[in-house]
């Protein structure tokens, strides 16, 4: 069975595509069907999953190629392929596994919806092409299936398609991460010039491997930033994060699963992966490309923290404080902390898809209501979502000990400190350390704590198909950190390749006792804010005109209105004006030329000829009658006619041999 | 390995299909699709008699494909634009409606 799955992991992303096209085959009306479709393929892609990661475990820096041909182009073979390493198989893993929590939540979550099984169809797709990035072998697949969680991400934000605001925040999200593709799709075709091959392991020959790195040269910096742009894009970086907190549109299960856990880390994940392109001509660990990383991580991560500080809605502090997360795994990347990156962002997420549940639990609850200041005393109201929110916002938070949260950040925290570059992001990191407890706390007390307002009257605690997945992510973000302690680093270990002790002595770092007070820090003075709670908020009274600022997110939507949509709409305009005068009045002019000979003609035939022809026309007339019933304006039937008549000329081709 | 003849068994089924739907189908956009895969017929046929050709070798087929592809694009690409303009001027892409220039 092991051996077998790691020949043919293409089956993994099989089985929810294929639910997926089962649910779309089988109709609007069958829910029951819809679901067990969905729920049975994805359970399939965990369970080979499960299966995928055993081997991984036997042998340190386990790797199973698959290559193959795809198509031969003259004297060229294009080779794809799948790859099973640690890295995919610890994705595939959490992946399916928050994928089936969250599949699991919509049932209660969509249960009024009328498109139900068009929801889970998505949502069965989605999860398809997300395990298919994991796995892809070459630069191309993955770009294909990267292309495919896009569309998913597009279908699933503009899922009330009867809403104005999904269906722009859809088109938003969709644009803004096709500005970053672009790039991705030009650094591939330049790694295809250089390297002539996509595939990142075959052999010694690889795109990754020794052989054709040196082969890169300086261009590897180009190509680096390039495919960066693209994890920009997907990852919602600056300044291309825009799209993330619009995409809050869409209903909440996709905001946990694509929004928050899966696919915006797909571009850290692309970083790790072509991670020997980066790091072509390091010195000390430090590239030029690198250090674009870690520049652009620090300033999302901060900027994205600070504008949740100010934010009412649920769901938009969740996207920002997505954004920042992301920003912090892009700085971990970028100063050569890889392992600390990626178990961050697994151990993100597990419990950013629990926060995302909790609120759904919360907005479910609320009919409907996502502004925090109508919320209010819900402690004990939604016990079960407040207990396991309060797990997630501890993760998140970077409480140490107990929670995944805490283990990673503070491992992304070391390797951040160590940067031979600056210490700047050290220290910018310490203070989103800090804003991340301060509006976690703001939230919490907001949402939990408190008398009730009016959005809380009527709150009821979710079914209970809805607050199992929420238990289930609470305890995997607690137990999760059983792996991540530096006193037994096994996952760590496990995604370099090199065996974990069991070493006691080294729980206690000096960085955990920063953190520690940092989060402390951000809480106690989360408290000392937010005491008395109501509904306006104590720092919009203290600091009006900050507020403001950060309320409007720095401004940045108009700054591109302004700019970019204006320059276009400039241009629209331009060639709107160059067609209407130029192109018009040339056509027009052309036109004059025309006319005068008419009229010159007009003359000669309403003079000389016309009585002549008179006589004839009446019968022309009848002819023009019998024919024009044939012109029944309806395209179809002369498209049929046509075909019908390229029929005729191939019989008679036939025929006459 | 597939022989010519049941490439161009699947081709020309996929052509009949593509035509079956501009023909039947009354909302633009179908027939939009019935006329891409007619396209993809076409394509196909390219690629097969090229495949089968004495001198596969040279990229011909795939490039004339290639072309085809790039041409659909922007075809689908200016169709869409019309069926919009049309929607927008008719409050409907049912082309039964569409009879302006009934005689």
């Amino acid at each position: 069975m092991n051996s077998w799955i790691t020949s043919n992991v293409w089956l993994i992303p099989s089985a929810p595509i294929i639910a997926s096209l089962l649910i779309l085959g089988s109709g609007k009306s069958a829910r029951a069907a819809a679901v067990a479709f969905a729920v049975i393929g994805q359970i399939a892609a965990l369970t080979m999953s499960i299966f995928a990661f055993v081997p991984t475990l036997h042998a340190h820096g386990f790797r199973a190629v698959q290559n193959f041909t795809w198509f031969t182009f003259g004297e060229q073979t294009f080779r794809i392929g799948f790859v099973l390493d640690p890295l995919a198989a610890a994705m595939l893993l959490m992946i399916a596994l928050v994928g089936l929590c969250i599949f699991i939540f919509s049932i209660g979550y969509m249960a009024d919806d009328t498109n139900f099984s068009r929801f889970f169809a998505y949502l069965s797709f989605f999860s398809g092409a997300m395990l298919g990035v994991v796995i892809a072998n070459s630069l191309l697949l993955l770009f294909v299936f990267w292309e495919l969680v896009g569309l998913a991400s597009y279908l699933l934000i503009g899922f009330w398609i009867d809403r104005p605001s999904a269906a722009a925040a859809a088109k938003k999200a969709f644009i803004t991460t096709r500005i970053g593709d672009m790039g991705f799709f030009l650094g591939i075709l330049w790694l295809y010039h250089r390297s002539g091959t996509l595939l990142f392991y075959d052999g010694g020959r690889g795109c990754l491997e020794n052989a054709s790195l040196l082969a890169l040269g300086a261009s590897a910096t180009f190509i680096a930033l390039l495919i960066f742009c693209g994890a920009v894009g997907k990852s919602g970086q600056f300044p291309l994060h825009v799209w993330l907190p619009d995409a809050m549109e869409g209903p909440t299960p996709v905001s946990a699963l694509i929004h928050a856990a899966t696919m915006v880390a797909a571009g850290v994940f692309l970083v790790a992966r072509v991670y020997p392109i980066f790091s072509v001509g390091a010195i000390n660990g430090v590239t030029p490309s690198l250090t674009v990383v870690v520049w652009i991580g620090v300033v999302t991560g901060l900027m994205a923290a600070l504008i949740a500080v100010a934010q009412s809605d649920i769901k938009r502090i969740l996207a920002y404080s997505t954004v920042s997360q992301l920003g912090l795994m892009m700085v971990s990347l970028g100063v050569g902390g890889v392992a600390a990156g990626i178990m961050h962002l697994l151990a993100h997420g597990f419990f950013k898809a629990l926060l995302f549940l909790g609120a759904g639990s919360v907005i479910h609850g609320l009919h409907h209501e996502q502004d925090i200041r109508k919320m209010g005393g819900l402690r004990g109201l939604m016990p079960v979502t407040f207990m396991t929110y309060a797990v997630g916002m501890m993760a998140l938070s970077g409480v140490p000990f107990f929670f995944s949260g805490g283990w990673t950040k503070e491992e992304i925290l070391h390797a951040t400190s160590h940067w031979p570059r600056s210490h700047l992001p050290y220290y910018l990191l310490l203070l989103g350390v800090i804003l991340t407890a301060l509006y976690m706390t703001r939230q919490i007390i907001f949402v939990f704590f408190g008398g009730r307002r009016s959005g809380s009257e009527q709150a009821h605690e979710s079914p209970s198909v809805m607050t199992l997945p929420l238990i289930v992510l609470a305890i995997c973000a607690i137990l999760f950190s059983v792996v991540l302690t530096p006193a037994w680093p096994w996952l760590g270990n496990y995604l370099t390749g090199r065996p974990a002790r069991f070493d006691p002595h080294l729980l206690i770092q000096p960085t955990i006792i920063i953190s520690l007070a940092l989060v402390g820090a951000g809480v106690s003075l989360g408290i000392w804010i937010y005491r008395r709670a109501g509904e306006t908020d104590a720092l919009q009274h203290a600091q009006p005109a900050l507020f403001r600022f950060l309320e409007n997110k720095m401004w940045i939507d108009e700054i591109y209105e302004r700019t970019v949509v204006a320059l276009s709409a400039i241009l629209a305009r331009l060639s709107d004006w160059l067609d209407r005068n130029v192109w018009d009045g040339l056509v027009q002019d052309i036109g004059r030329i025309g006319q005068f000979f008419g009229r010159v003609t007009t003359s000669a035939d309403e003079r000389v000829i016309n009585a002549g022809v008179d006589e004839g026309t009446s019968g022309a007339q009848g002819l023009g009658l019998l024919m024009s019933r044939w012109h029944s304006g309806q395209i179809q039937t002369y498209l049929g006619a046509v075909a019908l008549g390229m029929l005729a000329l191939v019989l008679l081709y036939a025929w006459l041999g | 390995m597939p022989t010519l003849s049941m490439l161009l068994v699947v081709s020309a089924a996929l052509f009949c299909i593509g035509l079956l739907a501009a023909l039947s189908r009354r909302h633009a956009i179908f027939i939009l699709i019935g006329i891409e895969m007619m396209l993809a017929a076409a394509n196909l046929n390219f690629i097969a008699f090229w495949r089968f050709a004495p001198q596969p070798a040279q990229p011909i087929g795939i490039m004339v494909a290639i072309f085809a592809i790039a041409i659909a694009a922007a075809e689908a690409a200016v169709g869409l634009a019309m069926v919009i303009a049309v929607y927008r001027h008719f409050r409907s892409t049912n082309v039964d409606q569409l009879d302006r220039l009934k005689g």
